[in-house]
This record gives structure tokens, C-alpha cells and sequence, in this order.
């Protein structure tokens, strides 16, 4: 389209407030139309539209060979996607909650992120394994798990999060599109984050892998990805009244992982904070810390910090504000950084 | 306590639930009390003698396969051997009742039916050896690569006999897997699956006896595996695992049902492994010789090998021409087995990703480096690339 008017229609469409959760579901059908290859299949993702209403109306529109409503069991709904895949389908799983993904361990580390590799590049399989993730919506036991450093620790999977609503579109398009397969972890919390998008807008579809700076900052830098986005954006935003002039990078994608962007960052502002909700302890941070020390040792000002939570299995519903990082947390650490360069 | 010795029990009158209707019919779906024969039946007359001999040739074959593959874990040139001796007749009915357009799911056991299916015998056995984890390309033959995890290639037959239907192909898959795979969560979802979906699937299980050294009665307290079909809603059927005639004829009416929409079809084979789990297992820990000995009575070959000699089928020179045959393909096994691969070692960094990440070109650089200062050392320019 390159008439006037259809660039003002455009802008109009853009301007309309959609979530997060819109925006992944039509990432989904606007996928579905282009490529008759692609399959979502899951527990309650037909009738129902998925008990987050990602994949609502999905369905209706592609029947129930397109949109499947499976029996209750990961495992096998992963396992099936893995024929599904070797057919040449391009499936996609929902996982319904962070932590009902365990069963299908074996069939993701197994076969799902090993498939390409044991067959020699001979049968790569381009499978999108949606998992709800994280806490914060007063979910019982078992509802709020960040498991990303389980799948981060496996070679040969992808592992993106979004944080905005057209991070949401975009990534999971590319997710889709994408040859390998790829765990696609949706921040629950923000489902119902809106702004103002237009499903026309975001035309070309960004690979994965590449970071973002979301607020442009020189006193440190803030690290983060998928629900904790707001929360450094938020700081950052007191932080001024501090005289703090925050940097927030935001990753999208864990795996792979952009060395360059947080790289350039850090080097700029010579200190950093990695804020994640998942726990610290063997979490995303240390790894990120770790290759931010090796590779900016240098520029540092003061030691690698990171906000995450604690080390503990998550936290009743009534309880988990404590567990979660959330601002205060955030500045505290930045304060700390102040202080370390201080002395 | 029964109901009527329950206080007020007579008063009470138990009504069924308002919706509440068996789904299926269970009768038709139980296997029979016996495995199925049919050499040294009457059933041997419907038996074409064109295909008898066909197996018998195969399992001829099979036997020195399995012989020379065990022989090659002793020179070193495998690393571990998992032998079928004793079950070549569920082997190679399983690759031979397949069309071309069919798909195998074999585990890690089954590299004789890979071989009967056409697979080139090297390139089956390259995960046993350790060079490559799959040497094949798993579109071309329509095999999937052995799995080693128990069980998890179930799913993976039924997703795909799943998307073929949906594609309008008519492609059957066959899974493969051993009595101790049935016990794992993965059986239990894929045959649900399969029924749900009616997906043309047909689950072949190698009841061997023993799960390493565990025995099927330590395994299940079903009646029988076959009979686990009932709770799923497929029919289950139980056959002589060594009567190569009675598999190859249960599972041809599988992969037709399936083929015709019907649905899957757990088959339960009653076979014996005639020798240890794998070259590393010690059988005379957990079995004793009376019962191999009553299993060698009741050996696949030598059952057939009766049914045609006695039929006049097969004689003494047909006998000496399957013989020669197969020894003539364990010598160009033994003579390719016997070079060392060549391997690339930045091969291990080439099939991770569709396109490599920033880290994995990093390390492959590092890597390269090593292989080169290798080489330099060395003095030679073969960069590593030898086993």
C-alpha cells in the first residue's frame, strides 16, 4: 500500500488499544491463514479458546484439525507434535501453565531440541511450545513457575519472551516461522498489558535473538526480559528523582542470546543490574552476569548485581508480592552500585 | 463390607449416573486367551508359500546380522550391541508388512528391522558404533531414528500417522517397543492418543521377557499387554512372537484396519531374548539355563525351517542358499565395519540451530583452533578428522 490514504487507514487501525493477549492471538491466526501448515493443538484450545482465551475463535474459523482440542497429557500433546512436525506440520503446542509442561521434559529435551542435531540437519522440526510463565496473578501452587533456565540449559532450543504487545505479535510470528523449534514464554501478568497497536503495523517480522534498549539511559544498566519489563521501566523512572540515569535493556530472547547489545550497553554505562523473577540460584542472571564480567571487565565500575527471586519454590498466592522484585528492589541494588563505586 | 451389610442398604437402590454410557463396546477390542500360530496349524494352509520363504530368507539373514553385529562388539568396532536373536520373526514381519510409504518407529533394539526395511546396514548401526547418532536420513527410508528413551517414539508414530490423514495420505505407522517400555508414561499417552485420534497406527510390543533383568511379572499384573488395548478402546491381539507367519499375518490385519480408517492396533508378540540385555549385561544373573534351553525348542528359524522342509518347500540346498547369502552380507558388513569413519569434528557444531548462533560460531572458532595447533603438533593434516 503506498497511497496517502491508505497509510492514514494505518494509522487509524494503529491506534487502537489492544493486549497482549490479543495480539498473540493473532499472531496465531494470522499465521494459520498464511501457512495451511500450521497446527495448534493443546488442552482446551479449541471450544474454549484456551483458558487464557489466546486461541479463541481459532477454531471456528480453521476447524478442529487445525486448532486441537487434545487429551489431557503434555507429553503426548508434545510427543504428537514431534510426528506432527516430522510430517511437515508446524505445530503448535500450548503448555496452559508453566508448571504442567514438566511431563513433556523428556519429549522436548529428548526429541524436541535434539531432533536437527541426531539426524545430522537432516530433520529439523519447527515445533512452538507455548508456556503461560511467572507469577504475579495469584495463581495457587503450581501456576506462577519461570522455568526458563530449564530450557535455557538445553542446546538446540530457542527461548524468547515477549514484553510488549507487538513483541508479543512479532516474536511469536517469528517463532512460527522459525525451523527450530522454539519455547515461546508468554509473561501471564501482562496478558492484559494494552497499548496501542495496529495487527497491520508490525509487517516485517524481526528474527529472533536480537535485544532491544527500551529507555535510553548512562548511569548503569537495567536487564531484563518478559514480566519485569515494567517494573525497570518503572524504575527507571523513579530513579530519576535519584539523579539516576537508567539504561533498560530488554532481552526478548534468552536463547539465542544477544552478547553484542548487552555488551555495548554495559560498556557504555559500566554497571549493570539483571532483574529476573525467576530465582536467582542457578537462574537466567548468572549466566548473564557472568558473560557481561568476561566480556566487560574492563568498563566495570562495580560488580555485576542481580534482582531476582528468592530461592525458594514459588510462594503461596497471599505471599508472593514479597518473592516477586519489584521497584524498591530494584533501586536498592542500583543504590548499591553507587556505593561500590564510591569506595 | 458388601452393600447389603451396609445399615439401610436394602432402602437403597443405586441408579446410574443421568449421562453416563459405555463409550465402547469392550469384548471385541480383548485379545485371545492364547497367542496366535499358525505354523504347525491348520492356519498354515492360508500361509503363501512365496512369502514364507521370503521371511524365511529374511530371518536367515536376521540370525547372522544379529551374530555379526554381537561379534563386532567384541573387536571393539561397536560400542554396545543390543541383540534381537530370538525375536528376528517380530523384526522382520514388522519391516516387511510396511509399504514403501509407511513409516517405522523402531527403538533401539530394532536395527534389524530398519535393515529389513532396506536400510543400508552400516548406516543403521552408526549409533552403535558412536560415530553419528542417527546415519540416515529419516525421510528417506520412512524410519524414524532408533530411540534409545523408552517409549518416546510413540507419540512421536502417532503424530505422524495423525498428519499424514490429515495431509490425505494413506500412511501407516508402526512403533515399535519392548514389554518394559509399556510401563512408561509415553506408552499410556500415545495408544490414548492413537484411539482418540483413530489414528493409523499400529504399536508392535516385543514382549521379550525381561526388561534388562526384570521379568514381566515384576513389569505388569495385567492379564496380558495386549490387554491393556481394552482400556484405550483398540483392539489388542496377542500373537507367537516366533512363529514369523502367525506376526506377519496379525500385523498385515493391523496395518490394514489402520490403513482403511479403522483405527490402532496394540499388538502383543510373545517372544524370548535369547541373549543377554546387551554385550554389557550378565543374563545368568536373573535366568537360568532350563528356560533358554525350553526357548531354543521354540526358535523362529528353526520353526520355519521345519513348516517348509516338511511342506516341501525348502530343501537341503534352499536351506545352504539362504545360509550362503547371509554369510556373504555379514562379510561386507565385517570388511565395512572394519574402517575407521572419517569424522569431521566441526560437525558437532553444524546441526544445532537452521543457522548458528554468535556462541556456537565462537566456539566452533576455538574449536578449530585446537584441531589446527593438533595437527601442528603432530605433524600431520588430517585436522583431527580421525577416529
Amino acid at each position: 500500500m503506498t497511497t496517502a490514504a491508505a497509510t492514514a487507514g494505518e494509522r487509524t487501525a494503529k491506534a487502537k488499544p489492544a493486549t497482549m493477549a490479543q495480539a498473540l492471538g493473532r499472531a496465531l491466526r494470522d499465521s494459520m491463514a498464511e501457512d495451511p501448515s500450521v497446527h495448534v493443538l493443546g488442552e482446551d484450545v479449541g471450544t474454549l479458546g484456551g483458558v487464557f482465551r489466546i486461541t479463541d475463535g481459532l477454531a471456528k474459523e480453521f476447524g478442529d484439525e487445525r486448532c486441537t482440542d487434545t487429551p489431557l497429557a503434555e507429553a503426548g500433546i508434545l510427543g504428537a507434535a514431534v510426528g506432527m512436525a516430522m510430517y511437515g506440520l508446524r505445530p503448535v503446542v500450548e503448555m496452559q501453565f508453566d508448571a504442567f509442561a514438566y511431563p513433556a521434559f523428556e519429549q522436548l529435551i529428548s526429541h524436541v531440541a535434539k531432533m536437527r542435531n541426531r539426524t545430522g540437519g537432516a530433520m529439523p522440526l519447527p515445533i512452538t511450545v507455548r508456556v503461560p510463565y511467572g507469577g504475579g496473578i495469584g495463581g495457587v501452587e503450581h501456576h506462577s513457575d519461570s522455568s526458563e533456565a530449564y530450557y535455557m540449559a538445553t542446546p538446540g532450543l530457542h527461548v524468547v519472551t515477549p514484553a510488549t504487545v507487538e513483541d508479543a505479535y512479532g516474536l511469536l510470528r517469528a517463532s512460527i516461522a522459525s525451523d527450530d523449534p522454539v519455547v515461546f514464554l508468554e509473561p501471564k501478568r501482562l496478558y492484559w498489558s494494552k497499548a496501542d497497536w495496529s495487527p497491520q503495523h508490525p509487517t516485517a517480522v524481526e528474527p529472533i535473538g536480537r535485544a532491544v534498549v527500551r529507555r535510553p539511559g548512562r548511569s548503569a544498566t537495567l536487564i531484563t526480559y518478559g514480566p519485569s519489563l515494567p517494573v525497570c521501566m518503572e524504575a527507571a523512572q523513579a530513579a530519576v528523582e535519584e539523579g539516576w540515569d537508567l539504561e533498560v535493556v530488554d532481552l526478548r530472547s534468552l536463547v539465542p542470546f544477544d552478547d553484542e547489545s548487552v555488551t555495548a550497553s554495559v560498556r557504555r554505562t559500566g554497571r549493570a543490574v539483571v532483574v529476573h523473577e525467576s530465582t536467582g540460584f542457578g537462574g537466567p542472571g548468572g549466566e548473564i552476569a557472568a558473560r557481561i564480567t568476561e566480556r566487560c571487565f574492563h568498563y566495570l565500575e562495580a560488580p555485576v548485581l542481580r534482582v531476582a527471586g528468592f530461592d525458594i519454590p514459588y510462594p503461596p498466592p497471599m505471599q508472593e508480592r514479597h518473592h516477586l522484585p519489584g521497584v524498591d528492589r530494584v533501586l536498592d541494588a542500583v543504590a548499591r552500585l553507587q556505593w561500590e563505586a564510591d569506595n | 463390607m458388601t452393600v447389603q451389610e451396609l445399615p439401610g442398604a436394602a432402602a437403597y437402590r443405586p441408579t446410574p449416573p443421568p449421562a453416563w454410557k459405555p463409550l465402547t463396546d469392550p469384548a471385541p477390542l480383548l485379545p485371545d486367551p492364547e497367542p496366535y500360530r499358525v505354523l504347525g496349524t491348520d492356519a498354515v494352509a492360508d500361509a503363501d508359500p512365496e512369502l514364507l520363504l521370503r521371511l524365511y530368507a529374511e530371518l536367515v539373514r536376521g540370525r547372522r546380522y544379529n551374530a555379526q553385529a554381537t561379534a563386532l562388539t567384541k573387536q571393539g568396532r561397536l560400542a554396545v550391541y543390543p541383540s534381537s536373536t530370538g525375536q528376528e520373526a517380530c523384526e522382520i514381519a514388522a519391516a516387511l508388512v510396511l509399504e514403501e510409504r509407511d513409516w517405522l518407529f523402531p527403538s533401539y533394539r530394532d536395527t534389524l528391522a530398519a535393515v529389513a526395511r532396506g536400510l543400508d546396514p552400516v548406516e543403521a548401526l552408526t549409533l552403535l558404533r558412536g560415530d553419528r547418532h542417527t546415519g540416515y536420513d529419516p525421510r528417506e527410508h520412512r524410519i524414524a531414528p532408533l530411540c534409545t528413551p523408552l517409549a518416546t517414539q510413540l507419540p512421536h508414530a502417532v503424530g505422524l500417522a495423525h498428519a499424514a490423514r490429515l495431509k490425505g495420505d494413506d500412511v501407516v505407522a508402526l512403533a515399535m517397543v519392548g514389554d518394559g517400555g509399556t510401563s512408561e508414561g509415553d506408552f499410556h499417552e500415545a495408544l490414548n492418543f492413537a484411539a482418540v485420534w483413530r489414528a493409523p497406527v499400529v504399536f508392535l510390543v516385543q514382549n521379550n521377557g525381561f526388561a534388562i533383568s526384570v521379568p514381566l511379572a515384576k513389569q505388569t499384573a495385567a492379564p496380558s499387554l495386549a490387554h491393556k488395548a481394552v482400556g484405550y478402546g483398540m483392539p489388542g491381539r496377542l500373537v507367537d512372537g516366533n512363529d514369523a507367519a502367525a506376526v506377519h499375518q496379525v500385523l498385515s490385519e493391523a496395518v490394514a484396519r489402520a490403513r482403511s480408517g479403522g483405527g490402532p492396533t496394540l499388538v502383543e508378540a510373545v517372544t524370548y531374548r535369547m541373549d543377554a540385555h546387551t554385550n554389557a549385561d550378565d543374563a545368568t544373573r536373573y535366568r537360568g539355563d532350563s528356560e533358554v534351553e525350553a526357548w531354543r525348542d521354540h526358535d523362529p528359524v528353526q520353526l520355519l525351517e521345519r513348516e517348509l522342509t516338511g511342506r516341501g518347500l525348502l530343501d537341503d540346498d534352499g536351506v545352504e542358499e539362504a545360509r550362503a547369502a547371509a554369510e556373504r552380507m555379514a562379510a561386507a558388513l565385517r570388511e565395512r565395519m572394519n574402517a575407521d569413519p572419517v569424522l569431521d569434528p566441526m560437525d558437532l557444531f553444524a546441526h544445532v540451530y537452521a543457522e548458528q548462533t554468535a556462541q556456537l560460531r565462537e566456539q566452533a572458532a576455538r574449536l578449530r583452533e585446537e584441531l589446527d595447533a593438533e595437527s601442528d603438533r603432530h605433524g600431520t593434516d588430517d585436522g583431527g578428522t580421525a577416529r
